[in-house]
């Protein structure tokens, strides 16, 4: 099980991570969305992985840590907000800047000095 | 009177929340009016919080009487309650230069205002690394509306590399805070100070990553070197309250290194004693060396001064490096001095940008400003501050850093480095200054003359500046006294904790 659920959570990181350092915002945000599920698939896992345990003492022959499922549920809250924002702001950053890159420059595009002008001169 | 250590959190809340609602959320100057007074009280709050944390000692409050390690616990002991103190002033200030209109250009300015003050003094307050994550978040998020405040596609642009880099950073946080629960199975600063140096030695070098993994984040924070490229643009593009109220985030960022690198992996930590001092020192003296070289860059005055942000940071992380009671308390007194400083000056560029027209704050010549005595003088006072020449609190603030480097290698490292960057802010000054005031034509400039609040808001700012000299026996003795605890596991460790944990 431990395998298995390390192997997750580095999949999801270097996904996250890939993705984060794309040039479009779409995939920075995905890539954004993916690292905190790595994050808080591995906190979950920071009290230890078990089966069978309650998080009540006495309810089972060993609990588990009820403390890392708070942190958990704080960390989803506040990641979800923050995702939400993220990608409105991406929305707001598309509209403003006229493109989709991070830097808000398309750099495959010509830059204006070299353009050609209508006669398919270049200045 | 127990509960005063929570109001720096829960008045700006509640005020804010109302701000939200309709007999307020629609009238300015209800809002203006419920804002300043707020951040009035919460400034004389915090003072009496510093006059009780001097006879009394540190506070400790315990949220909903889960009694620690197991619940949240607000700390104010000297070092929190001066930099809450610091923060509400400081806020007090931009606030004041909001209210001539600046604060119109958008919606939610006040509440969202508050919801960072509230943010920025839970940071400084909390006793629980999680909960330092959940304050950063705070203050985060309000950061975030308030850049993108009023619009515009500068603001944009640097707004999303601003969030993105942060959430980034939140997830390393979100990692490192894992991997240190995972090792010590606790969370609370305290408690972990205790727990650090029982560790099994197996288990040190999950400790190790989990605490630099924060290292990077609060790095990220506070402009530490590889991670110090969003702040000029961020600070430059930020409308000038706002950026002025930024002057003190850069200097959480700082304050979490000083309380998680000096309480809990600190002398006392075993096999991890100061280990993090290593990394900081090619860091912090490499980040001073880009700050200066973009101080010699900067073509506006607000880029230099948020350039000038990153130098202080530098400054700050050598007093982290140096890792001694006297370069704490000397980093104590250059935060107080930097903040006030900073933000005056990022005020001040935005009077002048306005009195110039097209020119801006851009270093160039242009028309004469038409207050040039005014705002000279005004100029002169923050420059010859940040520069560090006396009679003002610069000069006070680098002498106590310098001084506190005491071996000879040291001294090598550290003192080039900061005396050249001051002579660099000299150079750079003394250019803006002849840009901005004498190489201006004599003609008469008709453009508005400054808001009489903006006038208020620079002038207390400014003030700050002479005051830190003359109560400076009374500020040194405080921050030496506040260094001192926080070295000291007895009184920044153990009256935290309930005897049987420990």
């Amino acid at each position: 099980m431990e395998g298995i659920y390390a192997f997750c959570v580095g999949i999801l990181t270097t996904c996250g991570i890939y993705l984060t350092l794309r040039g479009r915002t779409f995939s920075v945000v995905l890539g954004l969305t993916m690292l905190s599920y790595a994050v808080n698939l591995f906190l979950f896992a920071s009290g230890r992985l078990s089966i069978d345990s309650a998080v009540i003492l006495g309810e089972s022959e060993i609990y588990a840590d009820p403390l890392p499922q708070a942190l958990v549920l704080t960390a989803i809250v506040i990641g979800f907000a923050m995702t939400a924002f993220v990608l409105i702001l991406a929305m707001r950053a598309r509209a403003d800047l006229g493109n989709d890159h991070v830097d808000g420059k398309d750099p495959t595009e010509i830059p204006a000095a070299t353009a050609p002008n209508r006669k398919g001169e270049i200045n | 009177m127990q509960h005063w250590t929570i109001l720096p959190i829960l008045l700006p809340l509640l005020v804010a929340s109302a701000m939200l609602l309709p007999p307020l959320s629609s009238r300015i100057q209800w809002l203006r009016i419920a804002s300043i007074s707020t951040l009035t009280i919460l400034t004389l709050l915090a003072s009496l919080q510093v006059f009780t944390v001097i006879s009394e000692g540190s506070q400790l409050y315990i949220l909903g009487g889960w009694s620690p390690p197991f619940g949240i616990a607000l700390v104010a002991d000297k070092m929190s309650a001066l930099l809450v103190l610091l923060t509400s002033f400081l806020a007090l200030c931009c606030m004041i230069f909001a209210c001539a209109d600046h604060d119109k250009s958008g919606e939610f300015f006040h509440p969202l205002f508050l919801f960072q003050v509230m943010g920025i003094n839970g940071a400084f307050l909390t006793g629980d690394l999680f909960n330092l994550f959940v304050f950063f978040e705070v203050l985060l998020i309000a950061s975030y509306a308030l850049l993108v405040h009023s619009g515009g596609k500068n603001k944009t642009q640097a707004a999303v590399h601003y969030v993105v880099m942060n959430l980034l950073g939140s997830s390393l946080f979100l990692f490192g805070l894992a991997i240190l629960y995972g090792t010590l199975g606790t969370l609370n600063i305290a408690d972990m100070a205790v727990k650090i140096s029982q560790l099994p030695e197996s288990e040190t070098i999950l400790a190790k990553i989990g605490a630099l993994l924060l290292l990077i984040v609060f790095g990220l924070k506070s402009a530490m070197l590889p991670l110090q490229f969003w702040l000029s643009r961020t600070y430059s593009s930020a409308s000038a309250p706002v950026a002025a109220l930024f002057a003190i985030m850069t200097k959480v960022g700082i304050y979490s290194i000083f309380r998680v690198f000096t309480v809990i992996f600190g002398d006392d930590a075993g096999e991890l004693a100061n280990f993090a001092s290593a990394w900081l020192w090619p860091l912090a003296i490499l980040t001073i060396s880009i700050g200066s070289l973009g101080v010699l860059a900067s073509p506006t005055l607000k880029r230099l001064t948020a350039n000038l942000v990153i130098v202080s940071a530098g400054t700050l992380l050598v007093a982290a490096a140096l890792h001694s009671e006297l370069a704490t308390a000397g980093a104590l007194y250059y935060i107080i001095h930097s903040t006030l400083v900073t933000a005056g000056l990022f005020l001040l560029a935005d009077v002048i940008a306005k009195q110039r027209g097209q020119a801006e704050d851009r270093l160039v010549n242009s028309r004469a400003l038409s207050q040039p005595k005014l705002i000279g003088f005004g100029f002169a006072i923050l420059a010859l501050t940040i520069i560090g020449m006396p009679p003002f609190s610069g000069f006070i603030g680098k002498i106590m850093v310098l001084n506190s480097a005491q071996s000879m290698s040291t001294r090598l490292l550290i003192w080039p480095v900061i005396l050249m960057s001051s002579l660099i802010a000299l150079i750079m000054f003394s250019r803006a200054a002849s840009k901005l005031f004498w190489k201006a034509p004599n003609n008469k400039n008709a453009a508005e003359k400054a808001h009489p609040y903006e006038v208020i808001a620079i002038g207390l700012l400014i003030l700050g500046a002479p005051l830190l000299v003359i109560f400076g026996g009374s500020v040194t003795s405080y921050v030496m006294q506040a260094a001192a605890d926080l070295h000291n596991m007895d009184v920044s460790v153990y009256p935290l904790l309930p005897e049987e944990s420990l």
